[in-house]
């Protein structure tokens, strides 16, 4: 019976608090929301990508050659290992889509005549598969088809190895090959540029003289097959048909990415919740100690009436545990909502034809153990406080705080400073460890909305840097096979081309010591006007003719030195080896790159100088006529114009960077609102009778609020440059976190961050001031002057 | 005046009609027990608080027509204020306490003499913390006449302390009242402490019950209770 009048208690209690409750409610939920947020989307990416490869049979080995007689497959499912292998026809073609003047690639992949195909197999989204020998059918990727509102019957015009063929839309589809649909020498997907087109076999085989032949092979393997084993053995069938080197699944650029951004969403579930919960702790502990100092006589009466320790701390336990539960609820609710909303996101990005959304109970239990947990671990002293209190002393008042006079306050202007003023100062310096707290949690808020905000400077950043000083190319043109230097002449010739640069790339592997990556020599020539080996502290180098200049990245992947040696094995020409200097290295913040001086590069494949892409400056008034002198040659497989890869990177990082930036920006609110929220409440408990004085003795409301409000913003203005300096540390750190093979994203804050994210955790801290505000002004003057504390 | 505190649906007359001046220069001890209303006379006097009905005047202000802030205005420039808890600002010096209220005055004595005229000047320097009961209340007393006020209201002054430290105080109010000339209102519960007023108000019920006028006024220190 009279537990039941303590539980009553425990509940008026927590209604009366509830404003603070709810505030460290609210940033418990941050945390929690992004931790099972995070942890359900990976959970659902990897379960989605893993149905959806299986379901489809994505392969396990990909290999390209160039031409190849099928009766090599024959050969190569004979390997151990291998459960089935499928040849296929694959080459980039340029397209025309009606109503779109830009130039689109496409990437043209064979479908066997008997259906569907025994791997990569198709999602049909709508219509059908290609007819057998129906030479003018074709499949289309859905996200192309949707860029450019194709139906199945409309029509589009593809350059077939050189003469315009029109084709007709028969279906729709998608492909676990093109979860991430990437174009050649593209950084993002670019659904209106770029599509992937599903032709009949025999159709794609007469058109590139690939009778009775293949260029493209997919294996999958057995349960527990050796996948290196296999990559070699067929590597060396593959060899004398100008194989390039097979490679596995994790190389798949499109699973790669995939793979890539679900481990970056790991870590991210792990290093934001992290901090809302330790400031959620830190604030159960300041609202718990407060409330027990409020009730120390209670406290006393209970214990003198009887009640045990174990009692008494189970009572204050109990509330931690509600504060913890209404949190891990709201982050629950939250979660479960932007859970499902943000995999609905990655399924649009991803293409994906369908989404294994099923959150198990795991994320969610584990929430509710760490919510909860974090809030008892802020707790713990406040509450042991409690119990350990002897009911005699309980009873009596509690000492009143001891001031001290600092010698810091006699010298100087800060002897001759208003009292008010000295008051603040005072009480920031008598509670240094709660005064550290509020400004701990303003300064996290900054430092959150630092990280977010220097995403989008590192990407402008970036885009800065590769696209606009090192790359002042217009467009670039590739051709399915490398043609003679002579064609830079020919398409200098062009109308509104100004300058020419030929570009050569040879798939090669690189050893050095035990490791080998593969990698394409680049080859450029010594002093590149367009396409420029740009390093990211903003120099553009000179290629010497007889060394590898290197990426860091590459550098640090083989183990090499400047100087050392490494040991290329070209995967094209006569598939020669030999070693090599690095002349030099450079900082870069996308792939692993390794260039080589053009002519340097036709020496080691014993050819005459050839060129696989020429990147073009163009006069912009005579563009429009010279894409369409460009359709009209022969064996070109792409063209690409700058201008529209920089729209795409920029939409595409909007995209994904905007929505992740929000969050933050909301979390961090929360957390500054809740921190100073607490921190005037607590205040204006304690000292209500101090600020009524003032008012008796003639202060005004204003002046009174200067005093509360004050001693927030002054730790709020420490806050700020303490934020700068830790939200600075914590982007290095993501930074180095995020670090792929891929992608280096630079460190960049641009001033203009600090400041927004200063007024940002600014405004949320004044929002909560003024909600305290609100509160001083109803302060009843004579109800508190009349008692005793 | 009269002065109607509702809370919920319970109905407290405080004043049920009260009508008294207060003349310049007078030491007036409002006597009674606790609920006769004294306090909440002294809350109205004080601008603290406003009267349900009737009126009261300062000079030529109608204390109740003013809002908040002409409240506030009031008391920062006519009232001092001294409490039964004392109510010093724990993180301030004893100066520091007296500088409060001077900074804000528009013709203070400067904070040193005021401590001097209740006998603390040695103690300036001390937190509340390090100060009795009896020397809190000299420094409350300090701060509540630094402003030179025209009206010095004391609630219940020597309440917390025992007799000598409280006689201690009352010489403290005597002397200001008696060198500045400050009308003095003193509310008290101990029928002792009346003999050192020129005029005592008894109340009861929320009305005045008795209005005498002390025919020989006794000294402070020759209290005691």
């Amino acid at each position: 019976m009279v537990r039941r009048a303590l539980d009553r208690k425990l509940w008026r209690d927590l209604w009366r608090m509830r404003g603070q409750v709810l505030a460290i409610a609210l940033i418990m939920a941050s945390g929690i929301g992004v931790l099972i947020t995070g942890l359900t989307n990976v959970e659902a990416l990897d379960e989605t990508a893993r149905a959806y490869y299986e379901r489809y049979r994505f392969a396990d080995i990909f290999a390209q050659v160039k031409r190849a007689p099928k009766r090599v497959a024959a050969q190569i499912a004979d390997l151990p290992g291998v459960q089935t292998v499928e040849t296929r026809v694959a080459m980039y073609a340029v397209l025309e889509i009606a109503g779109f003047e830009e130039p689109v690639v496409g990437r043209l992949v064979s479908v066997p005549a008997n259906g569907a195909g025994l791997l990569n197999r198709l999602a049909l989204r709508a219509g059908r598969l290609p007819h057998a020998r129906a030479s003018t059918e074709a499949v289309v990727s859905e996200p192309f088809a949707q860029a450019h509102n194709l139906l199945v019957g409309s029509r589009f015009r593809a350059i077939l190895n050189g003469t315009w063929r029109e084709l007709t839309v028969v279906g729709i589809a998608l492909s676990p090959e093109y979860v991430y649909a990437i174009g050649p020498g593209a950084l993002m997907p670019d659904d209106a540029r770029f599509g992937v087109v599903w032709m009949d076999e025999e159709t794609l085989q007469a058109a590139f003289d690939l009778d009775g032949a293949f260029n493209d092979l997919s294996i999958a393997l057995l349960r527990g097959a050796d996948v290196e084993a296999t990559i070699e053995a067929v590597d060396r069938i593959l060899e004398r048909y100008g194989g390039v080197g097979a490679y596995s699944r994790d190389d798949q650029i499109s699973n790669w990415f995939l793979m890539n951004e679900i481990a970056q969403l790991r870590r991210l579930a792990h290093i934001l919740p992290t901090i809302f919960l330790a400031v959620a702790a830190f604030l159960t502990n300041m609202v718990l100690a407060r409330l027990i100092a409020l009730e120390r006589s209670e406290i006393g009466l209970l214990k003198a009436f009887g009640y045990g320790k174990r009692e008494i701390a189970w009572h204050y336990t109990k509330f931690v545990v509600v504060i913890g539960a209404v949190g891990v609820l709201l982050g629950w609710i939250a979660s479960y909502v932007l859970g499902r909303y943000n995999t609905q996101l990655y399924a649009q990005f991803f293409h994906f034809p369908f989404l294994v959304y099923r959150p198990g109970p795991t994320p969610f239990v584990l929430g509710l153990i760490i919510g909860v947990g974090a809030a008892l671990a802020g707790a713990w002293r406040s509450v042991r406080n409690a119990a350990n209190l002897a009911p005699a002393q309980a009873m009596l008042p509690p000492a009143p705080p001891m001031f001290r006079r600092t010698r810091l306050s006699q010298v100087g202007w800060l002897a001759n400073i208003e009292q008010l003023t000295r008051i603040i100062l005072r009480q920031v310096g008598r509670w240094p460890m709660r005064s550290f707290t509020t400004c701990a949690g303003i300064a996290m808020a900054v430092a959150v909305l630092i990280v977010a905000l220097q995403w989008i400077d590192a990407t402008d950043h970036m885009v800065n840097v590769y696209f606009r000083e090192a790359q002042s190319q217009d467009v670039s043109v590739s051709f399915a096979e490398p043609r003679s230097t002579e064609v830079v002449r020919d398409l200098s010739r062009l109308p509104g081309v100004m300058v020419a640069e030929p570009m050569l790339f040879a798939p090669a592997k690189l050893r050095f010591g035990s490791r080998e990556e593969r990698e394409s020599l680049q080859g450029l020539p010594a002093e590149q006007q367009l396409y420029r080996v740009f390093d990211a502290s903003g120099r553009a180098l000179r290629l010497s003719d007889d060394g590898l200049m290197i990426s860091t990245m590459l550098a640090e992947l083989l183990g090499v030195q400047r100087g050392d040696r490494i040991t290329v094995e070209l995967l094209t020409g006569r598939r020669d080896t030999f070693t090599i200097p690095v002349s030099g290295t450079f900082e870069t913040y996308l792939g692993s790159p390794a260039y080589i001086e053009l002519g340097a590069l036709a020496r080691l494949l014993k050819e005459r100088p050839t060129a696989s892409s020429v990147h073009l400056r163009v006069d912009p008034v005579q563009l429009p006529t010279l894409l369409r002198e460009l359709t009209k040659l022969p064996r070109l497989s792409s063209i690409t114009l700058k201008s529209a890869a920089i729209v795409t990177f920029n939409e595409t990082m909007a995209e994904t960077i905007l929505i992740f930036v929000s969050f933050f920006i909301a979390f961090s609110c929360a957390l500054a609102f809740g921190v100073t929220y607490n921190a005037a409440r607590i205040a204006l408990s304690e000292r209500g009778r101090e600020l009524a004085t003032l008012r008796v003795l003639g202060f005004t409301r204003a002046e009174i609020s200067y005093l509360l409000l004050g001693e927030i913003a002054f730790l709020a203005l420490l806050a700020l440059p303490l934020g700068c300096l830790v939200g600075r540390a914590m982007a290095q750190l993501i930074i180095v976190a995020f670090k792929t093979e891929l992608f280096r994203v630079p460190f960049v804050i641009d001033p203009s961050t600090y400041a927004w994210a200063m007024i940002t955790a600014l405004l949320a801290t004044a929002a909560s001031a003024i909600l305290v505000r609100r509160r001083l002004d109803r302060l009843d003057l004579i109800g508190v002057l009349k008692t005793r504390e | 005046m009269t002065k109607i505190y509702r809370t919920g649906e319970v109905e407290v007359q405080a004043l049920r009609g009260v009508d008294i001046e207060l003349r310049p220069g007078e030491l007036v001890v409002l006597l009674g027990a606790s609920g006769s209303g004294k306090s909440t006379l002294l809350n109205i006097l004080g601008g603290l608080d406003t009267p349900s009905g009737g009126t009261v005047r300062f000079r030529d202000l109608d204390l109740s027509t003013l809002d908040d802030a002409g409240l506030t205005r009031y008391r920062r420039d006519h009232v001092g204020f001294v409490f039964q808890f004392y109510n010093l600002i724990p993180s301030l010096t004893a100066v520091e306490n007296v500088s409060l209220v001077t900074e804000i005055a528009a013709r203070p004595m400067p904070p040193e003499e005021a401590l001097d005229l209740v006998g603390l000047g040695h103690r300036m320097q001390h937190f509340p913390a390090q100060l009795s009961g009896g020397e809190q209340q000299r420094v409350a007393i300090a701060r509540a006449i630094a402003k030179r006020p025209d009206l010095l209201l004391c609630d219940e002054p020597t309440g917390a302390l025992d007799s000598p430290t409280g006689v201690l105080v009352l010489e403290a109010i005597e002397r200001i009242h008696d060198e500045l000339g400050t009308t003095t209102a003193l509310i008290t519960h101990n029928s002792v402490i009346a003999d050192m007023a020129h005029r005592v108000l008894v109340m009861r019920d929320g009305m005045i019950h008795e209005d005498r006028t002390n025919p020989k006024r006794r000294r402070a220190r020759e209290l005691s209770w």
